[in-house]
């Protein structure tokens, strides 16, 4: 049976159980957070090489999932991000779209706030419907999440490898405590080409 | 006014593009992302019918930025063609490149820089040095097709050796040829 995710005040999903439960059992899965509240989110479920939690780079996530699924087609890529950072980098919906990569899956953890800077609401807010968008570019698998089996069966669908996939999953907006990673980037992704490549990365 | 002089293609006897396209080869290039110019078709050609090379047409320059560092996470070497107007589309990605200390190679095709026909392209193509060496870029230059496959070689084992974001730019000259000539 699949553990609980709890829900906050508004009665929408929590996020930090959202990531928990994403990232359960993980395996080989190489996770991109993406700026700002999901970066803290994939620390506090753990940190390992086979995370890369992003201090910068906004509207860059989805796009460096690409790069990596790309260049690692046997092994599954999730990126993690939110939903001010998906808009500013919504262009790359299509671009994944026409790339088709099996092995990627982006999800975004929409609270429909700006979160790292005052709470200021995003778009979706407002009713832009990013799985709408990402199934207009051509995405076949794209899903709107607010319940917690739908969470559950996006896991499966993560590590089954028939993506690209996109979700958007409906968060409670509440501010989590910081987790920070490593902020040194040269060792974020060191690590990770070590994770994956072995002592091979450093003499590429 | 010709198609040719708006969009300024290089000369069909011109080499350098099969140069890049053989250096690409040399050095192990497997993800190849893009916003097309028209300097660049050649090589995009060449490149599209390689089976070991993956072509990424992108919305945008800044997604080649992050994918290349993506591609870098897994263990495959990229390179990113573009415009020069499209580098001021990267100007806060590079951002990723420096912090990351990933290699990335960077071709890019002048606009605005000798005979520019159209006025958009200048601010642009007036900056692109400068702007690029504001985000910690090593820059070389271009201006003459035999100096094209050497100056590429450099910035290619520039960002791989030492780790940064490296530029060639080609300069219009060398791209309309044809029209403009010696």
């Amino acid at each position: 049976m699949a553990e609980a995710i709890e829900t906050g005040a508004s009665g929408k999903l929590n996020r930090r159980a959202v990531v928990r439960a994403l990232l359960k059992d993980r395996g080989g899965l190489l996770v991109i957070g993406g700026l700002g509240a999901p970066a803290w989110d994939i620390t506090a479920a753990g940190d390992c090489p086979e995370n890369l939690p992003l201090w910068g780079g906004m509207g860059g996530a989805a796009m460096m999932g690409l790069g990596l699924a790309l260049a690692q087609p046997e092994r599954k890529v999730l990126v993690i991000t939110g939903d001010g950072e998906m808009l500013m980098g919504v262009g790359s919906l299509a671009t994944i779209a026409v790339q088709r990569p099996r092995n990627l899956s982006v999800v975004v953890l929409d609270n429909e706030h700006y979160g790292e800077t005052g709470m200021q609401e995003t778009h979706t807010k407002h009713g832009v419907d990013l799985a709408g968008m990402a199934r207009a570019a051509g995405i076949p698998d794209t899903r709107l999440i607010r319940q917690a089996a739908e969470v559950h069966a996006l896991r499966e669908a993560i590590h089954a490898g028939n993506g690209p996939l996109f979700a958007q999953i409906k968060v409670d907006e509440k501010t989590e405590p910081l987790v920070l990673p490593p902020r040194e980037a040269s060792i974020l992704q060191a690590r990770m080409r070590e994770a994956i490549l072995g002592p091979e990365a450093h003499l590429q | 006014m010709q198609r040719e002089q708006l969009e300024m293609a290089p000369d069909a006897a011109a080499d350098w593009p099969d140069r890049i396209y053989a250096l690409l080869k040399e050095h192990g290039i497997r993800q190849v992302a893009l916003v097309p110019d028209a300097g660049h078709a050649r090589l995009i050609r060449r490149c599209e019918a390689d089976n070991d090379i993956r072509v990424v047409p992108l919305t945008t320059e800044e997604e080649g930025i992050a994918q290349l560092f993506g591609a870098w996470l897994g263990g495959q070497k990229g390179v990113l063609l573009m415009q020069s107007s499209g580098v001021g589309n990267c100007v806060n990605m590079l951002s990723v490149a420096i912090a990351h200390r990933t290699p990335l190679p960077m071709i890019v095709t002048m606009r605005g820089d000798f005979g520019e026909f159209n006025p958009f392209q200048v601010p642009m193509g007036n900056a692109t040095q400068t702007v690029l060496e504001a985000m910690g870029t090593l820059v070389k230059r271009a201006d003459r097709p035999e100096d094209v496959a050497d100056t590429v070689n450099a910035t290619l084992r520039l960002a791989f050796n030492t780790y940064r974001p490296t530029a060639t730019l080609i300069g219009q000259r060398v791209i309309g040829a044809k029209t403009f000539g010696k």
